[in-house]
């Protein structure tokens, strides 16, 4: 998304940047400091530094340290510090490393958590990323991801195949059942114009409720019991761990990899791609040059859903293992958090949908050893949501200068 | 004065005096630094060095508020105005005249429009809702907005760029009056015509420096060999066409819009290799349809093209690309470019996926670079590096990136709709021999222009068209007038001969032979010059 480049023409000048010093150097450092890159990181500071806040006052030992402020303010001081220290060291040691752990094992494990919890979010945000980089608010995420989760469990359980020949077509199920969701949306935007934000919600809904009446139906879940889930996936049907028990990390992980390098392929070195982001910056000059816009607006949808369809299947076929009617949790509005903090590029979106998914494995740990809710995790989130959908806000809190695209001097 | 942005002095310690009631043109090219100097003067950007005196007394804005205070009024090149306010509502924001309780005092408000519009004939009904009001009528509004706050000193940008014609003459007219009570007028444009007409002083501006005073008497040339910085001809020099075979030809074309309006009226016409045809006609006469009717952007409801024999009506865009032809678009940056995309990018935008730039699905980034990198030379585009965004570009350079594109693939035909619109002298100069080039090397060209010093400087022949019809296909030689009853709608024969008398005179020089007629169409074409 280009929202952080501000339109260079009407507005008053820009503040003048440091010392009037013309050069390379001058000119590099304005393109690190106004630089997305920086801002998003910045941005995730920022929340870090909000959720110590609410860490802090959502404490007892706080509060009643607080009580006795200007008694004894260095017990305070002390009894925050640690309160927020020890809940984001339980964070990171859920997330990343644990050097608590009784085994070596055990340690390192955190990682591939976040591995597990990324793999979805990376494969559903490259899917909403690209549509953005085509000029397309995919907000169809969440159904994408359980149309394929759905599909791909269905003939992970009904199908009884060979080991991988099973798991790769079940896979490819979940890309075709995510391809046809959002193709829905694209079809009707390129034939109707039909507003594809709009589209893409009602089908989360449509793809949400249609699942909850399928896991009631014996014929689809294939189990005699009541309860509102699927049978077991086959084994062979599983995307098969890429380190041994009790390590989760499956090669799920292996396919976001790769579709992060299709992803960034298709936009930057593929005439496709070439296609998809001048209809996203200019479907006028895209026209007049001879390109087909509303094949192009299917094409990116139908490519979008495929990724989130991919999304969906991962987690069945390598976490879950079996349908549920919240199979889905909610990677599919994550994966749009994702897409943004990852500034729409593909490696970018990799990235934050790591971190998205250490949260998540971090938060746990943070809850059971400190006490501190889980929820401060998804407040972490939103502020980061909130701050990247504003940079000029987190320019202005740290003082740095707006991005200058040289003016075109009327 | 000198305004710095980054390490680009846009104004380059200028001065400038400006006497009461005079009108003083500020003229030089595109990015001269014309406008920038205007905003400097206005409070909208603070200025690196220098001072303003106003009457002797140095004065300093922080914001446009203190500049108006000080007297000062300014027209943009793009109205800011709100398009649901009511024209009361408009001249009355920003300084909003308030009963007791702090109610809006519209009444006030209105009774000023009525005042100022009849002292000045400006013909506005401040109950008129902005949007509903023409371009001409839109920038009456920000005068009167300007002169209600008691401006001695009215900044015109650009005014003309978006007029028509009879808006054009009109503005001219209100700057006469306005000068004869007293209000100082600077007049930002880089059209020499108007210049001549109007100006008491002009003042030239090149690359952020003043480079000279002029006089109103100077001559077109030796205005633009001051602003460009050499001398330029402003006529291009051409053999005369060697035409070969129809290569291209139009039947029964007839085009209809959205609302069922006929816009293009069965038009038909021949085009040879090795000849320019030039479309001339007011704004909006079926030009940019028929153009872009060719071009394949809209489909006719009647009649055919055919290029080298082959039917194009029904093929798409890409594949009437495909068969060699070239097409520059009337708006460039909605049509012609995309801004955000990098120059090279710019520069294959049409042929993207065919060799050398591309091998199956794969863009050869190696090869687009080295052919951006040529053109660049080849076209003389002033700019940093071919991965820059094309919008840090100027006009004059950003069109010649869709030349280069459009130009640099064999063609079997060539349009243009307005190629040199908002260009300055040099850039224009430079377009006009390129086209000139494809002609000579054996291109069909079709040239839609609305200026007539280019349909002269292009045409081997010349299509008039008025109201979706071609009126007439005339030579080269026909008299500004003639062609000037034409875009009326007179027809070809009744034109030639009502004008014969004048012929001579009238194709001496384009601007001495200056009967009441055309001049009237040279403001017409000057006026539609930019958007």
């Amino acid at each position: 998304m280009t929202t952080d480049i501000s339109p260079a023409a009407p507005s008053p000048a820009p503040p003048p940047t440091a010392e009037a010093e013309p050069g390379k150097e001058q000119n590099l450092l304005q393109e690190i400091l106004s630089g997305s890159w920086l801002v998003s990181v910045l941005a995730i500071v920022l929340a870090l530094l909000l959720g110590g806040v609410l860490i802090a006052v959502s404490n007892a030992d706080v509060i009643d340290a607080a009580k006795n402020l200007f008694a004894a303010p260095g017990s305070f001081f002390s009894t925050l510090f640690s309160t927020v220290g020890e809940a984001y060291s339980a964070l990171f040691r859920g997330a990343v490393f644990d050097w608590d752990a009784r085994t070596a094992e055990r340690s390192i494990r955190p990682l591939t958590e976040s591995m597990v919890n990324g793999t979805p979010l990376i494969l559903a945000g490259l899917g909403i990323a690209m549509a953005f980089r085509s000029g397309l608010f995919n907000i169809g995420g969440q159904g994408q991801v359980i149309l394929g989760a759905t599909i791909a469990g269905f003939l992970g359980y009904a199908l009884h195949l060979p080991p991988v020949v099973h798991m790769l077509i079940a896979a490819v199920g979940g890309i075709v059942g995510g391809a046809i969701w959002a193709g829905i949306a694209g079809v009707l935007k390129a034939r109707t114009g039909a507003n594809e934000v709009i589209v893409t919600i009602m089908l989360n809904s449509i793809a949400g409720y249609m699942l909850g009446y399928l896991l009631k139906q014996n014929w689809f879940t294939h189990t005699t019991s009541a309860n509102p889930q699927s049978r077991t996936i086959d084994d062979s049907s599983q995307m098969f761990l890429l380190l041994p028990a009790p390590f989760r990390l499956h090669f799920g992980f292996i396919i976001a990899i790769l579709a992060t390098i299709f992803v960034w392929w298709l936009l930057e070195r593929s005439t496709i791609g070439f296609e998809f982001k001048a209809v996203g910056a200019n479907p006028h000059a895209a026209r007049t040059a001879g390109i087909s816009v509303s094949k192009v607006t299917i094409i990116v949808m139908v490519v979008a859903g495929a990724l989130a369809g991919l999304g969906g299947a991962a987690q069945v076929l390598g976490t879950e293992y079996k349908l549920t009617g919240g199979i889905s949790g909610s990677i599919g509005f994550d994966a749009i958090t994702v897409a943004l903090l990852g500034r729409s590029k593909p490696l970018g979106t990799f990235l934050a949908g790591l971190l998205f998914g250490a949260f998540k494995a971090g938060g746990y740990l943070m809850q059971s050893q400190t006490g501190t809710p889980i929820d401060i995790v998804l407040v972490v989130q939103s502020v980061i949501v909130l701050l990247i959908a504003a940079p000029p806000l987190v320019r202005s809190i740290f003082r740095l200068p707006t991005p200058v695209l040289k003016r075109k001097e009327a | 004065m000198t305004k710095v942005f980054g390490s680009f002095v846009a104004n380059d310690h200028i001065d400038l005096t400006i006497e009461p009631g005079e009108i003083h043109a500020l003229l030089g090219e595109n990015g001269a630094g014309k406008s920038t100097m205007m905003n400097v003067l206005y409070g909208l950007y603070d200025a690196d060095g220098g001072e303003i005196l106003i009457d002797g007394k140095p004065v300093k804005f922080s914001g446009p508020g203190d500049a108006v205070a000080a007297g000062i009024g300014m027209v943009h090149q793009h109205f800011m105005l709100v398009p649901v306010f009511t024209v009361a509502e408009s001249v009355a924001l920003g300084y909003e005249p308030t009963k007791s309780l702090g109610l809006l005092d519209l009444a006030e408000a209105r009774k000023k429009v009525r005042d100022i519009s009849s002292r000045f004939n400006f013909n506005i009904d401040p109950d008129a809702l902005i949007e509903d009001l023409p371009v001409g009528a839109q920038q009456r509004v920000e005068i009167i907005k300007a002169l209600s706050r008691d401006a001695e000193i009215l900044i015109l940008d650009e005014p003309t760029a978006v007029l028509t014609p009879q808006e054009t003459d009109e503005l001219i007219s209100i700057m006469r009056q306005l000068k004869e009570q007293g209000t100082s007028i600077v007049f930002i444009t880089h059209k020499l015509r108007e210049v001549r007409a109007i100006a008491d002083s002009i003042t030239v501006i090149r690359r952020g420096k003043i480079v000279g005073e002029a006089s109103p008497e100077s001559t077109e040339a030796e205005l633009a060999s001051q602003m460009v910085g050499r001398n330029v001809s402003l006529t291009t020099e051409k053999d005369t066409a060697d035409p070969g075979d129809a290569t291209f030809k139009v039947r029964n074309l007839t085009v209809v819009d959205k609302t069922e309006n006929v816009v293009v009226d069965d038009v038909s016409f021949d085009l040879h290799r090795g000849e320019i045809l030039a479309v001339a006609g007011v704004q909006g006469n079926g030009q940019t349809e028929l153009a872009e009717t060719i071009i394949g952007l809209t489909e006719p409801r009647l009649g055919t093209i055919t290029l080298d024999g082959k039917n194009l009506v029904g093929q798409s865009v890409k594949s009437r690309l495909g068969s060699g032809i070239g097409f520059v678009p009337e708006d460039r940056s909605t049509d012609g470019i995309i801004a955000e995309f990098a120059i090279r990018e710019n520069m294959i935008l049409d042929v993207y996926d065919r060799a050398p730039y591309a091998k199956g699905l794969n863009l050869k980034s190696a090869v687009i670079t080295e052919a951006a990198k040529r053109k660049v030379d080849e076209f003389d585009i002033r700019l940093g590096s071919v991965f820059d965004p094309i919008a840090t570009l100027s006009g004059g350079n950003q069109q010649k990136v869709v030349l280069s594109r459009e130009l640099g693939r064999d063609l079997r035909l060539f349009i243009a709709s307005q190629p040199t619109r908002g260009l300055d002298v040099g850039s224009i100069e430079f377009v006009h021999k390129r086209v000139i080039a494809e002609r000579d090397a054996g291109t069909p060209c079709l040239i839609v222009s609305t200026e007539l010093d280019e349909v002269y400087g292009l045409a081997d022949r010349i299509a008039v068209m008025y109201s979706g019809r071609i009126v007439g296909i005339v030579g080269a030689d026909t008299s500004r007038e003639a062609l000037g009853l034409m875009m009326a709608g007179v027809p070809a024969e009744e034109a030639l001969a009502a004008t014969a008398g004048h012929d001579d005179a009238a194709t001496a020089g384009h601007d001495d032979a200056a009967t009441a007629a055309s001049e009237t169409n040279s403001a017409t074409t000057s006026a539609e010059e930019t958007k």
